[in-house]
C-alpha cells in the first residue's frame, strides 16, 4: 500500500510523516516521529494508556487513524511540560505518589489535563467519570484521584483570590 | 429484597525472598571526583521502587544527602548480577547488596578523609548533610566533595565499594518437608466490611482496616502505595477476575479490558491501615517487603465478610454474584450473621 | 489513610536515621510524569522489523504439516523461523538453578499442548504485513484428547500431556510424585479433636494484566554483540534463558531494561527474547517482538489455580489440634516456575499458626492450558484465601470469635514450624489486635493482653514424633494412599541448618554504623524459653478446655534418625536433563 504524507503540529512543532492509510495515530507517533510519551497497552481502546489531545479533545491514539490527523493540533504527554517547568498536574501526581510503574502515567495526565480543561472544578465523582477510560493496575486510583483533586481545588481557590 | 452488611477478617505472614535462598544480589557503587555517588544494578524497578528503595539505603549507608546518589538500574553491561524482582526479594536482597557495597565504599571515602584531616578514620562520623568530621568535634571536618577530589587526584584511591547477599540454598528432605526457607516474615491482619445485594448477588465494599508488620519501613509513602495498590488487586482477585469463568471448564474467558472485570476509579472503598516495624535480623535496617502480600489478606477477609452477610460460603475464586445467588438461594435466602463490634 | 504505631516493638528499633524511614520523592517520579522513563519499546530503530507467532488453535494435537510457502512468499517477509530453527529448543526456566528437566519448546515441533503455543514466528518490515502473513501459513493437526482438571490428569490412564513428565506430575527428588510435609501425627490429632472441620477450595487462574504488555526489541550491535530492549523482571535470569535457547555465550547478549510497565509476576518466563535475539540473528536488523492485548491475555501465563483440600481437627477450647493439607497446583502444560512454588507453598504451611499435627501433600498437575506462571504472592495467595477462610469455620466450629480464634492459635517467638526450624520475629498476635482496635473489633482483655514475644517456645519447641510414609512413589500407583511406613522420633532433623546473616539494626546486633553481614550461629530457641504467657482463656466456649494433648506414642517400629549431612545438590531440585 502507498503511504501517504501527513502534517499536523505536535506539542507546538510542526511535524511531518509518511504513513500506511491504515496506519492509528499511536503508530505514527511513536514509531514515525519517535514520540513515545503515548503507550500502547491494547490497541483496542480500551486502556486509555495511548490517551493524546487532538485539537483540545481526548483521543485514543490507538483508534484514531494518522491520516484523520492532517493540519490537526495534537498534544501528547511529551509536551505536558512548559519547557522545565512542570504542569502542575505533573507535579500533583509526583507529590501523591500517584505513578508506581509509570506505564498508565502519560494517558491518566492527559485524561485529566481534558477534564480540567473542560471543568475547572471538578467534584470527586466527575474525576472518577473523567478517567474511567484509563485502566491503572498499580495504584488503586486513590492516589491519581487525590493529585487530580488537588490540581482542582488548587485552581479553584487561586480563581477565588 | 434487601441490602446485607456483613464483616470478615483474615491474618497473615507472608515469607521474604526466594523460599529456599540461593538467589543472590550485587551491588557496585561508586563516587565522581566531587563526591556524587552512582549505584549500578540490575535490578528490576516494575513500580515498586526500587530504584528508590535501592537509593535511600545506600546515601544512608555512605553518609551523603539523599540527592548526591543516582541508581543506575537495569544494564547487564554494567549493573552485577541479580537474581529479579519477584518473590517480594527486591528490598531484602537487593537492599543488602547495596548495604555491603555502600560500606566498602564508605570505608575509603573515611580513610581518604582521614588522611586530609591527619586523623584515625576510625574517628570519623558523617553528618548526612555532606560533611565528614572528627567525633565530638565537629568543626575538625572536611567535605565529602573535598575528600572525593582528594582522593581521586591527590591520594590515588578509587572510592567504590561490591556489594553480594546470598542467604545459602537450603535442600528439602523428600519425606517430612523439612528445610531452611525464608528467614524474614512480614504480618497482616485485614478487616473487611461488605454490602451484598440479595436480589442481584452484588457485593460493594464499603470500607476496609488493616495492620501490617512489615519490619523497617523504608519509605513510607511506597510502603503506602503498595498497599493501597495492593488492596486494590486484593478486591479485584476476590470479586471480578479471572480468565476461566467456569474453571477447569477452559470456555468463555476474556479476550480484552472489556471482558476481563477490574474494580475501576469508581469502585474503590476507603482504607485505613496501621504500621507496625519488627526489624528484621537480617533486613536491610530491618527491611522486609510489602509487595506481594498486600492482596492477600483481602481475598479471604472479603469472602468471610460476605458470610457474615448473608451466610453464603464461597469457596470457589472469584465471589460472583452468580456463586452468592445460587447459595441464597440453597440456603433458602440470606442469612445474616452475627454483628461485629463497629461494623460499617 | 496510614498511620504508625511507633509504640509496639520500639526496643527492637532505633528511629534515629538520616533517609531511611523518610517518605523522600521517588527517583524515577520525574520520568514517569514526562513520559521519559525509558520503557522497553520506547526505543527508536532505523529499519526495525516486526516479529509475530503463528498459535496452536487446539489444545492439544499432534502437527502433522507445516507449510510456509505461501507465507514466505507474502509481502514484507524477511524470514519465518520454526522449531528446527531454535538452536536449543527445549528448556525449562528454572535450568539456570539447575531444578527440573527440560521441558518446553519456543516453538512446538511435533505436539502442541495448549491453545495458543507457539509454532512459527514470521518477522516481517511492518506488524500488518507480519500479521498478513501469519494468515499464510498452512497447518494440519491431529487432535489428541485433552484434560483440563488436576486431579483427573493424575489419575492413571490418563492422555499424557508433557512427556518429559509422563505421569502428569512434576517429580520431586526423583522419588515423590508430590512434596511432603509430615510433622506429628494427624491422625492422632484428628483423634483427640472435638470438632473436624473439612473443605474444598478453588483458588482461580488470574491475569497479570500489566498494562504494558510483555515483549522485547533484539538489535545487532558493535563488537558482533546483540542489544535486547527487555521488560524481564529477572534482567540476568532472561539473559541466561535466552543465552541457552539462541546458543550465545553471555557476554554477546547486552540486556537494558529496569524501566518495567508492571510486572505480577508475568514478566519472568522471558515469553518474547529468545525470539526477538533469533530474528535479529538471522536477519541482521533490529526485531521487535510484543504481544498484544489479546495474546497477553490468552497465553501471556496467568496466575495458575490452585485447588486445596483443608482438614482441621480442632480441641473444644479452640487450639487446633491436626491440619491435613491436599493441594493441587495446575501447571499448565509446561512447569515453567509451579515446581518452585510448591515447595514455598509447604514451607507457608499450616499458615501462621502453631499447630502440634500437620501434614500437606502438594501436587503440580499437567493440565492443556497455557502454563502458568509467578504471580504475586506466589505458592501463598491461594492457600492463604483458602485456611483463612477455613480458620472462619473453625471460629465457628467451636463458637470463638474469628479474632480471638487467631491470637489463641498464632504462632509466637521460639515456636517449632512445621518445617522444623524455629519462629522468631513473629508479628501476627499484634497485627490482630491492632487491625481490631482500628476496626472497633471488641477482642477480651486477655487477648489484648497477648504478646508475640512470649509465651512461645519450652513445649512448643519441640519436633514430635512423626509418622512418615512412601505415598506416590514415581511411576507406582500402587503407593498411593499408602500407610505410613515408619516413625522418625521426635527431634529428628534430617537437614543441615544454614547460617543465616544478621544485619544491623537488629536486636542481635544493635544499630552502629551500618555492619556487612555477619554470621551467627543457629541458637534453638528451646535453649532459653521466653517466660511463658498467662494462661489464655478466650471468651465464649462453655466446656472446660481438655488436657494438653500426650506426646505422640512411640513408633512401632523406630528408625535410626537419618543424620547424614549435605544433601545433594540435586536431590532439592530434581534432574536436569538436556
Amino acid at each position: 500500500m502507498a503511504k501517504v504524507p501527513v502534517q499536523f503540529r505536535l506539542n507546538g512543532s510542526d511535524r511531518a510523516a509518511f504513513a500506511d492509510p491504515a496506519d492509528n495515530l499511536l503508530t505514527v507517533l511513536r514509531r514515525g516521529l519517535n514520540d513515545f510519551g503515548p503507550k500502547y497497552g491494547c490497541g483496542q481502546g480500551t486502556c486509555g494508556t495511548c490517551s493524546v489531545l487532538v485539537d483540545g479533545e481526548l483521543r485514543l491514539a490507538c483508534l484514531t487513524l494518522a491520516a484523520s490527523c492532517e493540519g490537526a493540533s495534537i498534544e501528547t504527554v511529551s509536551g505536558m511540560a512548559d519547557g522545565p517547568n512542570l504542569h502542575p498536574l505533573q507535579q500533583a501526581f509526583m507529590e501523591h505518589f500517584a505513578a508506581q510503574c509509570g506505564f498508565c502515567t502519560p494517558g491518566m495526565l492527559t485524561a485529566a489535563k481534558a477534564l480540567l480543561a473542560r471543568n475547572p472544578n471538578p467534584s470527586r465523582d466527575e474525576i472518577i467519570d473523567g478517567i474511567a477510560g484509563n485502566i491503572c493496575r498499580c495504584t488503586g486510583y486513590e492516589p491519581i484521584i487525590a493529585a487530580i483533586e488537588s490540581v482542582a481545588r488548587g485552581a479553584a481557590a487561586g480563581q477565588r483570590r | 429484597m434487601a441490602r446485607f452488611r456483613g464483616r470478615g477478617m483474615a491474618s497473615v505472614n507472608y515469607p521474604i525472598g526466594m523460599n529456599l535462598g540461593g538467589d543472590p544480589s550485587q551491588a557496585l557503587i561508586h563516587s565522581n571526583p566531587d563526591g556524587k555517588f552512582t549505584v549500578a544494578l540490575s535490578a528490576i524497578d516494575l513500580g515498586q521502587g526500587m530504584k528508590q528503595v535501592t537509593r535511600q539505603v545506600a546515601a544512608e549507608t555512605l553518609g551523603v544527602p539523599i540527592e548526591d546518589v543516582y541508581v543506575d538500574t537495569a544494564d547487564s553491561d554494567t549493573g552485577p548480577h541479580d537474581m529479579g524482582s519477584f518473590a517480594s526479594r527486591g528490598t531484602h536482597r537487593m537492599g543488602n547488596a547495596v548495604i555491603a557495597a555502600a560500606r566498602e565504599a564508605r570505608g575509603v571515602l573515611l580513610e581518604a578523609a582521614a588522611e586530609e584531616l591527619e586523623v584515625n578514620a576510625a574517628d570519623l562520623v558523617t553528618d548526612g548533610k555532606g560533611n565528614i568530621h572528627v567525633k565530638g568535634a565537629p568543626s575538625r571536618s572536611i567535605t565529602v566533595r573535598a575528600t572525593a577530589q582528594a582522593a581521586q587526584f591527590k591520594q590515588g584511591k578509587t572510592i567504590a565499594g561490591r556489594g553480594i547477599f546470598l542467604i545459602p540454598l537450603s535442600s528439602v528432605d523428600p519425606e517430612t518437608g523439612e528445610m531452611n526457607p525464608n528467614t524474614a516474615f512480614a504480618h497482616a491482619c485485614l478487616v473487611a466490611d461488605v454490602e451484598v445485594d440479595d436480589e442481584t448477588g452484588e457485593v460493594t465494599v464499603l470500607g476496609m482496616n488493616s495492620a501490617y508488620e512489615l519490619g523497617r519501613v523504608i519509605n513510607p509513602k511506597m510502603v503506602e502505595q503498595q498497599l493501597v495498590g495492593g488492596a486494590w488487586m486484593g478486591i479485584s482477585h476476590a470479586l471480578y477476575e479471572t480468565p476461566e469463568p467456569y474453571y477447569p471448564n477452559p470456555d468463555h474467558g476474556p479476550r480484552d479490558f472489556n471482558e476481563y472485570l477490574m474494580p475501576g476509579p469508581g469502585d474503590i472503598a476507603p482504607y485505613s491501615i496501621a504500621i507496625l516495624e519488627r526489624p528484621a535480623p537480617d533486613g536491610p535496617f530491618g527491611g522486609k517487603g510489602p509487595g506481594e502480600m498486600c492482596a492477600n489478606p483481602v481475598l479471604p477477609a472479603i469472602a468471610n465478610a460476605v458470610y457474615n452477610a448473608v451466610g453464603v460460603r464461597v469457596n470457589d475464586l472469584p465471589i460472583t454474584p452468580e456463586k452468592i445467588l445460587r447459595g441464597i438461594r440453597a440456603n433458602g435466602g440470606a442469612k445474616p450473621q452475627a454483628r461485629r463490634g463497629g461494623a460499617l | 489513610m496510614m498511620e504508625f504505631r511507633k509504640d509496639l516493638f520500639s526496643n527492637e528499633r532505633d528511629d534515629d536515621l538520616n533517609v531511611v524511614g523518610k517518605g523522600v520523592q521517588r527517583q524515577d517520579a520525574p520520568g514517569h510524569v514526562t513520559g521519559r522513563s525509558p520503557f522497553f519499546d520506547d526505543h527508536a530503530f532505523e529499519g526495525l522489523l516486526h516479529l509475530k507467532v503463528v498459535r496452536s488453535p487446539h489444545p492439544h494435537a499432534r502437527i502433522r504439516r507445516i507449510d510456509i510457502s505461501a507465507a514466505e512468499r507474502a509481502p514484507g517477509v524477511k524470514r519465518i523461523l520454526r522449531g528446527a530453527d531454535v538452536p536449543v529448543n527445549r528448556n525449562t526456566l528454572l535450568s539456570l538453578i539447575n531444578f527440573g528437566k527440560d521441558d518446553e519448546p519456543t516453538l512446538a515441533v511435533d505436539k502442541v499442548r495448549y491453545i495458543g503455543e507457539p509454532i512459527v514466528a514470521i518477522i516481517a518490515e511492518s506488524e500488518a504485513q507480519a500479521l498478513a502473513a501469519r494468515a499464510l501459513v498452512r497447518l494440519e493437526y491431529e487432535p489428541l484428547p485433552a484434560v483440563f482438571d488436576v486431579e483427573e490428569a493424575l489419575k492413571p490412564g490418563a492422555p499424557v500431556i508433557n512427556d518429559i513428565y509422563p505421569g502428569n506430575y512434576f517429580e520431586y527428588h526423583e522419588k515423590y510424585d508430590h512434596q511432603k510435609l509430615r510433622f506429628g501425627d494427624v491422625e492422632r490429632g484428628f483423634a483427640m479433636a472435638d470438632h473436624i472441620v473439612e473443605d474444598r477450595y478453588q483458588m482461580s487462574p488470574i491475569e497479570h494484566a500489566p498494562t504494558e504488555t510483555n515483549g522485547s526489541i533484539a538489535a545487532p550491535e558493535q563488537n558482533d554483540r546483540f542489544v535486547v530492549h527487555s521488560c524481564a523482571q529477572g534482567l540476568f535470569f532472561s539473559l541466561g534463558t535466552a543465552a541457552k535457547i539462541v546458543n550465545l555465550d553471555s557476554n554477546r547478549l547486552h540486556f537494558i531494561g529496569g524501566t518495567v510497565g508492571g510486572g505480577f509476576g508475568g514478566k519472568v518466563d522471558s515469553l518474547t527474547e529468545p525470539l526477538s535475539i533469533l530474528g535479529a540473528m538471522m536477519t541482521g536488523r533490529p526485531v521487535r517482538y510484543v504481544l498484544d492485548r489479546e495474546e497477553e491475555m490468552l497465553y501471556g501465563s496467568p496466575r495458575g489455580a490452585e485447588r486445596i483440600y483443608i482438614k482441621d481437627g480442632i480441641a473444644r477450647d479452640g487450639r487446633i489440634l491436626a491440619r491435613q493439607i491436599r493441594s493441587y497446583f495446575d501447571a499448565g502444560a509446561y512447569t515453567r516456575l509451579s515446581s518452585y512454588a510448591a515447595i514455598k507453598c509447604t514451607a507457608h504451611l499450616p499458615g501462621p499458626y502453631t499447630i502440634p499435627n500437620v501434614a500437606s501433600d502438594i501436587y503440580v498437575a499437567y493440565t492443556n492450558r497455557c502454563p502458568s506462571t509467578a504471580m504475586r504472592g506466589f505458592g501463598i495467595t491461594a492457600v492463604d484465601f483458602a485456611l483463612e477462610v477455613h480458620m472462619d469455620k473453625g471460629a465457628e466450629a467451636c463458637g470463638l470469635d474469628p479474632m480471638e480464634f487467631r491470637i489463641l492459635n498464632a504462632y509466637r517467638d521460639g515456636d517449632m514450624k512445621a518445617h522444623r526450624r524455629v519462629a522468631k520475629n513473629t508479628a501476627l498476635i499484634e497485627c490482630v489486635q491492632v487491625a481490631a482496635e482500628k476496626a472497633r473489633w471488641p477482642i477480651s482483655d486477655e487477648a489484648r493482653r497477648q504478646s508475640s514475644l512470649t509465651g512461645g517456645g519450652g513445649a512448643r519447641a519441640e519436633i514430635p514424633a512423626t509418622p512418615i510414609d512412601e505415598n506416590g512413589r514415581i511411576n507406582r500407583p500402587e503407593t498411593r494412599g499408602g500407610r505410613p511406613t515408619q516413625t522418625l522420633p521426635a527431634g529428628t532433623m534430617r537437614i543441615p541448618l544454614t547460617k543465616q546473616p544478621i544485619m544491623e539494626g537488629s536486636t542481635e546486633n544493635r544499630p552502629k554504623a551500618p555492619a556487612v553481614p555477619q554470621y551467627e550461629p543457629y541458637r534453638p530457641a528451646a535453649a532459653a524459653p521466653p517466660p511463658p504467657a498467662p494462661a489464655y482463656t478466650p471468651p465464649p466456649p462453655s466446656a472446660p478446655p481438655p488436657a494438653p494433648a500426650p506426646a505422640a506414642a512411640p513408633s512401632a517400629s523406630p528408625a535410626p534418625a537419618s543424620q547424614h549431612g549435605a544433601h545433594r545438590f540435586s536431590s532439592v531440585f530434581g534432574t536436569r536433563r538436556r
